[in-house]
């Protein structure tokens, strides 16, 4: 029988850790980036493409994360590949994240007043003059402090990615009770390192709102 | 894809389906209910509370808000009974989704009560209540009524973040595909069908929630 330090126990936690700040990071810019698409399709002229983002992001909206991860997980399987946990894990996030902040960003784009658009129109600019100088600058500056308090839930999203086997901070928090048989101590560190991360990125997104003086909450 | 769809077996476990539904509505229910109560009474502490009662609902909306539920349902299922509290799945399943939100409502709450003009607080003690009456008459009322929105959508994230407890043994809707999956071997459709219902149980419940929303508060809300 091996005795564990505390130490041990925050050492294993920590390294582990990686895994989650990995996967948040790459979820978020993939996201994002799948985001940014979404955000198009959905302000711009197009009817079918408005309609499939609508449905889009009521579906991963609508459903548990959870059940996500299951259906990349199984899905992706289905085309006969061997699935590895960190490709469910990833997929999943990057479709989730997309949905949530293409939402957010276009409720940044709406709350440019309309007055914007009807200046911009008045100065004979078209559609795409009118996005890039006028509107998107302005929901630029909105979207920020929204965005920023999104990665903790993107961050907190990534736990749930130990149930399909990725082993990030919330596997290796059940693994190493399993050895230590001290979940209390265990899960105390890893609820403290989840909060060391978000709290500061919470606590910034607070500050920009309040900075950039913008009423955005709840997004 | 040469995979073959087998939907077959749903005839036989369809009462899996609808018990893992009901466990999953009754903890989002009580949770909801619970949740709330614990959001109203730390919106309360955190605004209208004696000083030295402030730093406790600040320190705990924190510490929630900004850890995973999974987490959390980890700790209360695991680590509490190191501390002598053992509780089954379904009873620590529902405290975690009380204790998480409880800290989301929290915030909606204490939003809605900041809201309410400074006159209605004066002209509640000016009709002789007292600061208890005044929250309870005068501010939370029509703070309800501004944030009932808000709140749905939060009953609404906290019964889909509730798959989750399948993992402590609560036998829910994830717990019953879960189970399904196991018995058939047909993982993707059993998820598939769970993750089709639990879209059918969210748009549903914003559906109901509206109605009550409307119910309660029949007239518009007074700004």
């Amino acid at each position: 029988m091996t005795e564990f330090t505390t130490w041990d126990i925050l050492r294993n936690l920590l390294l582990a850790t990686r895994w989650t700040l990995v996967l948040s990071l790459v979820s978020f810019v993939g996201g994002g980036l799948l985001g940014v698409l979404l955000l198009f399709l959905r302000i711009g002229r197009a009817r079918i493409g408005r309609i499939f983002v609508k449905y889009y992001v009521e579906l991963f909206q609508g459903t548990p994360l959870l059940m996500q991860l299951f259906l990349a997980f199984f899905g992706l399987g289905l085309f006969g590949i061997d699935v590895p946990p960190w490709l469910a894990a990833g997929t999943a996030l990057i479709l989730w994240t997309a949905a949530f902040l293409a939402e957010i960003w276009r409720g940044c784009v709406e709350a440019v007043v309309k007055g914007q658009w009807e200046a911009s129109a008045s100065l004979g600019m078209g559609y795409l003059q009118q996005m890039r100088w006028v509107i998107l600058p302005q929901a630029f500056k909105i979207a920020i402090p929204p965005t920023v308090g999104f990665s903790v839930q993107v961050i907190k999203g990534t736990a749930l990615t130990s149930i399909i086997g990725f082993v990030e901070l919330s596997k290796a928090g059940t693994v190493v009770t399993n050895a230590t048989f001290e979940p209390f101590t265990v899960y105390g560190f890893v609820a403290l390192i989840y909060f060391a991360i978000c709290w500061p990125l919470s606590k910034s997104s607070q500050m920009l709102e309040r900075k950039l003086n913008v009423a955005h909450r709840n997004h | 894809m040469h995979y073959q769809f087998d939907f077959g077996w749903v005839a036989d476990y369809y009462p899996v389906f609808l018990k893992g539904i009901w466990i999953t509505l009754e903890l989002t229910f009580v949770a909801t209910v619970l949740g709330v109560l614990v959001g109203i009474a730390c919106a309360w502490a955190r605004t209208q509370g004696p000083a030295w009662l402030r730093p406790l609902p600040i320190a705990y909306i924190e510490l929630i808000r900004n850890t995973p539920f999974i987490i959390q349902l980890f700790f209360i299922f695991f680590g509490l009974p190191g501390l002598g509290f053992s509780l089954s799945g379904m009873e620590a399943a529902l405290l975690a989704m009380v204790v998480n939100l409880g800290a989301y409502s929290a915030e909606i709450v204490r939003a809605g009560i900041q809201a309410t003009p400074r006159g209605q607080f004066e002209a509640g003690s000016s009709l002789g209540m007292n600061r208890l009456q005044v929250f309870r008459h005068v501010v939370l009322v029509p703070a309800l009524q501004r944030i009932w929105p808000a709140l749905s959508s939060q009953a609404i994230i906290v019964m889909l973040g509730s798959a989750v407890v399948s993992q402590i043994a609560a036998e829910d809707l994830t717990f019953a595909a879960n189970y399904i999956q196991s018995r058939t071997f047909r993982a993707f459709e059993a998820y598939f069908i769970s993750t089709a219902i639990y879209l059918l149980l969210a748009i549903a419940l914003r559906y109901v929630l509206a109605g009550i929303g409307s119910l309660i508060f029949p007239r518009r809300a007074v700004r």
